[in-house]
């Protein structure tokens, strides 16, 4: 595992921006610390992490930290440590597109490495980089639970299953160009079905 | 209570033990030695390191007994092949990765790791790969940290939450990349930061300035007390030749448990500095480099002539106490003050002292904080306040709003808010209430009426009842509470220092008092005994020099009403001389009575003066006081604070180069809980 994944470095840094809760994520935090028995607010510091992060471009930095810790009367560093711990959680800025490939054997018996070679191509940076025009970081992570329609990767929160380097290359020049891209099976399948 | 009695077997020996046990401690009971790293008494329990593994008959695995309850009839082994096989191997997973440096690293040859290795490891690894390399940590100006020596047993993370109660460390990321450090590697801002260093069984965490300074095999080790609050922690002191080179925590589960405040640990550089090593004598506004034949033969001269009054420091143990009341009483009574502070008292011992036993403060369910900062006056007694504040006690303070590391509710300034309704409604409800009285207030107190009335109204509110007194007078001095039972005080019971007739007296011997130089004294000849150079000595027209406590014998009286002794360490600076024997030249040349001619013949005649003291180790027991005055009335007082900045409370430690960089590291800069606050 590289340390330089941007969801498993210990090491957080600041935005320099202060960062509050929008409106509706308020909402939702109410929403989601109303599920845990009273006293135990602090449960809800994984799913109010995942806010952070979508509200904060995709990555969770010193501010967006404190103020969950604020939000949840903890101390930083159990909030630190949490983040640090799961790789779900980016500690460092991300491109527009963050493509997870699967690297796990399943996948890569159906050819995962042809499909790494392909995205790095394609969007022009090395694993756990980030491209110039900053649309896309590539990393490389483990077992995303799709095996049986291996090879496939996570691009921001959609799966693209059935790959290969053709149809790969296409979904890239299409988030280039901003045309919208099938989500799931790339050969048509549904969901698992027999091929 | 044998219903909480079970029977089990260790090694095939049949023992009975509390059911609530686990396995490691019924093991400890039946006299098994467990290897651990992670597990400890004082902190939760983690079951991270694996090093405890036993064998459990019937159960299919190895079992890490520092996390197993007991149940009746288990048979646990721990010497079996099987077992020492498991603990073989996670000895072999924890040194993967730690360091081969034991020769250049302080914990060398106190090292859990190190020991436990020569049981259980093996002579070479079988591990080709690279060993991993962590970033060290920034701690502070205390701790020292070689992060890749570190096994994550995380006793440092539970310590700093659970005891500390600074949640300030943790363990960041998991697995190989798994790294303990502070929140955005800040100092830590516990004053009992320095006991992660005696936790942590490797090297990882060291102390900064005992870094590279010796081997524990080659320090002499002195039982002594912490001098520097009224506490009385139990310390050890380690020195080669004639230096101390650190200080360290013994365990006395009455009084400091197994901690001692970062004071004490660490200003023992302080001792060595701005040393008083000869005696001064002052000339033409000067003070110039004297001998005690001279000085002495000045000083005897003065006595002869002017009336004296004797100030005594923060740090005077009692046998000096009574050497210097018996000189003294050659000039009559009241010439004796040790509280320069206008700390007011009533005759007894109760109203000066802690009077709940300080191991029994965990178990109040309400403390009302009434002109005290525990956090930086005695951290020992904040801890064990935050062991009550855990235990759902609530907390109020009066006073200043002073910031400490658990939630209080504030009422306000003055002593009158003691009859705020919040507080009445929480005393008729607790069950067993806690009042700690701090200088803040009683120093400031002008009428004794004022201080009867608390009395009245612990006793009102059942604060004192016929079992329990919990209405405690907290003050930061070591010397304080020994010497008001010899007596080394006058007959004022508010305002004593104000109230001394300045004017009467016209010659001043401080021990150690800094107070000496105050305005007052202006006129009269000062002598100052002592042993390091600040106001006092500066503005005295004679400075004579006298050993620091870990030069010399002596006994001090705990908060608590407990004598304990500090042992003498190694010889005195220069011609440092003890106060005693310097009184007692004195008397025998102004043919006064004073009979001891060594310091035990001086220990014995202050033990049958007053029996209560030789007792070491022992409350001293007094019946309670209870209502003394018919009407409660508080007086409109406003709180002073004596301690104002725990890396510099004293002589000490103002010179210790070490507080000063605590000063700069970790007061100056803006604390997290501040900040989270």
């Amino acid at each position: 595992m590289s340390g330089n994944h941007p969801g498993l470095s210990n090491n957080f840094s600041r935005s320099g921006e202060k960062f509050s809760w929008s409106k509706d994520n308020l909402r939702s935090i109410k929403n989601i610390i109303s599920k845990y028995p009273k006293g135990r607010e602090q449960s809800a510091v994984m799913p109010l992490l995942y806010l952070a992060q979508e509200q904060n471009n995709n990555w969770i930095s010193i501010e967006c930290i404190e103020t969950i810790a604020e939000t949840l009367n903890m101390p930083k560093i159990r909030v630190t440590e949490v983040a640090s711990f799961y790789s779900m959680y980016n500690t460092r800025p991300v491109g527009e597109n963050l493509v997870q490939i699967c690297r796990t054997s399943p996948c890569w018996l159906r050819g995962s490495n042809k499909i790494t070679k392909t995205i790095c191509k394609e969007t022009k940076c090395e694993i756990n980089d980030t491209s110039d025009d900053n649309k896309f970081t590539v990393v490389e992570v483990e077992c995303l639970g799709a095996c049986s329609n291996g090879p496939m990767v996570q691009i921001n929160n959609d799966f693209y299953e059935d790959l290969d380097e053709e149809s790969t290359k296409k979904i890239i020049d299409n988030i280039k160009e901003g045309k919208p891209n099938v989500i799931g099976s790339q050969k048509g399948r549904r969901s698992s079905e027999n091929a | 209570m044998s219903d909480d009695l079970i029977k089990i077997k260790v090694n095939q020996k049949e023992i009975q033990v509390d059911k609530n046990l686990t396995v490691m401690q019924a093991c400890e009971i039946a006299g098994e030695e467990i290897p651990r790293f992670c597990y400890h008494d004082k902190l939760t329990i983690a079951g991270n390191c694996r090093m405890c593994l036993v064998e459990i008959e019937k159960a299919p695995k190895l079992v890490s007994s520092c996390t197993m309850p007991l149940m009746e009839g288990m048979s646990i082994i721990t010497n079996s092949e099987k077992v020492n096989a498991g603990r073989k191997g996670v000895m072999e997973f924890l040194l993967i990765n730690h360091p081969l440096d034991c020769p250049i690293c302080d914990q060398g040859g106190e090292c859990d790791l190190q020991d436990q290795a020569m049981y259980y490891g093996f002579d070479k690894s079988r591990y080709k790969e690279n060993k991993r390399a962590v970033d060290n940590k920034n701690m502070g100006p205390l701790v020292n940290t070689i992060m890749t020596r570190c096994i994550h047993c995380t006793r440092c993370v539970r310590f700093a939450t659970e005891v500390a109660g600074v949640p300030e460390l943790g363990m960041l990321g998991r697995g190989e990349n798994a790294e303990i450090t502070t929140y955005l590697e800040q100092s830590i801002t516990s004053e009992l930061s320095g006991n992660v260093i005696d936790l942590c069984p490797v090297g990882a965490l060291t102390s900064k300035p005992y870094q590279f300074k010796a081997r524990p095999w080659e320090l002499k080790r002195t039982d002594s007390i912490d001098i520097f609050d009224s506490v009385g922690s139990n310390i050890r002191v380690d020195s080669r030749a004639e230096e101390i080179l650190r200080v360290t925590p013994r365990t006395n589960e009455y009084i400091n448990e197994e901690w001692i405040s970062d004071k004490v640990r660490f200003n023992y550089d302080g001792y060595y500095q701005q040393r008083i090593d000869t005696p001064y004598i002052k000339e033409n506004q000067k003070l110039s480099i004297s001998n005690w034949e001279e000085s002495l033969k000045v000083l005897k001269d003065k006595l002869k002539t002017l009336k004296p009054l004797a100030l005594i420091g923060e740090h005077v143990d009692l046998e000096t106490g009574y050497a210097i009341k018996k000189f003294m009483s050659n000039y009559g009574k009241d010439n004796v003050e040790c509280r320069t502070d206008n700390h007011a008292i009533l005759e007894s011992l109760d109203s000066y002292r802690f009077n709940t036993p300080l191991n029994d403060i965990e178990n109040a369910d309400l403390i009302i904080l009434v002109g005290t900062n525990p956090k930086i006056e005695t951290p020992i007694i904040n801890h064990k306040i935050f062991k009550a504040y855990n235990n759902d006690a609530k907390v109020f303070n009066i006073g200043e709003n002073i910031s400490l590391n658990y939630k209080t509710e504030y009422l306000g300034e003055s002593l009158s808010n003691l009859n705020n309704e919040n507080i009445i409604k929480a005393l008729k409800k607790s069950t067993n209430p806690l009042i700690i009285i701090g200088s803040a207030f009683l120093n400031k107190i002008k009428n004794i009426k004022t201080l009867k009335s608390i009395f009245s109204y612990a006793d009102k509110y059942k604060v004192i009842t016929k079992e329990k007194n919990n209405l405690n007078f907290l003050n930061p001095y070591a010397s304080r509470v020994g010497q008001l039972i010899i007596g080394n005080t006058t007959n004022n019971l508010c305002e004593p220092f104000s109230n001394l007739k300045k004017d009467n007296f016209e010659l001043v011997l401080s021990f150690g008092s800094e107070h000496i130089a105050d305005e007052q004294f202006n006129n009269c000849f000062k002598v100052y005994f002592g042993h390091h150079g600040d106001d006092g000595a500066m503005g005295s027209d004679i400075v004579l020099p006298t050993p620091l406590y870990t030069e010399k014998n002596g006994t001090f009286v705990n908060i608590e009403g407990r004598p304990q002794e500090a042992k003498k360490c190694h010889n005195p600076i220069g011609s440092a001389k003890e106060e005693w024997s310097i009184l007692k030249k004195l008397s025998d040349e102004l043919s006064f009575d004073f009979i001891p001619n060594t310091f035990d013949q001086l220990r014995s005649e202050l033990f049958d003066k007053h029996p209560i003291l030789s007792d070491y180790h022992e409350i001293i027991v007094v019946e309670n006081s209870t209502s003394i005055t018919p009407d409660i009335e508080f007086e409109d007082c406003k709180a002073e604070y004596p301690v104002s900045n725990f890396y510099m409370s004293d002589v000490i430690s103002k010179n210790s180069v070490t507080m000063a960089k605590c000063v700069d590291e970790i007061i100056s800069t803006p604390s997290l809980l501040e900040k989270s606050a």
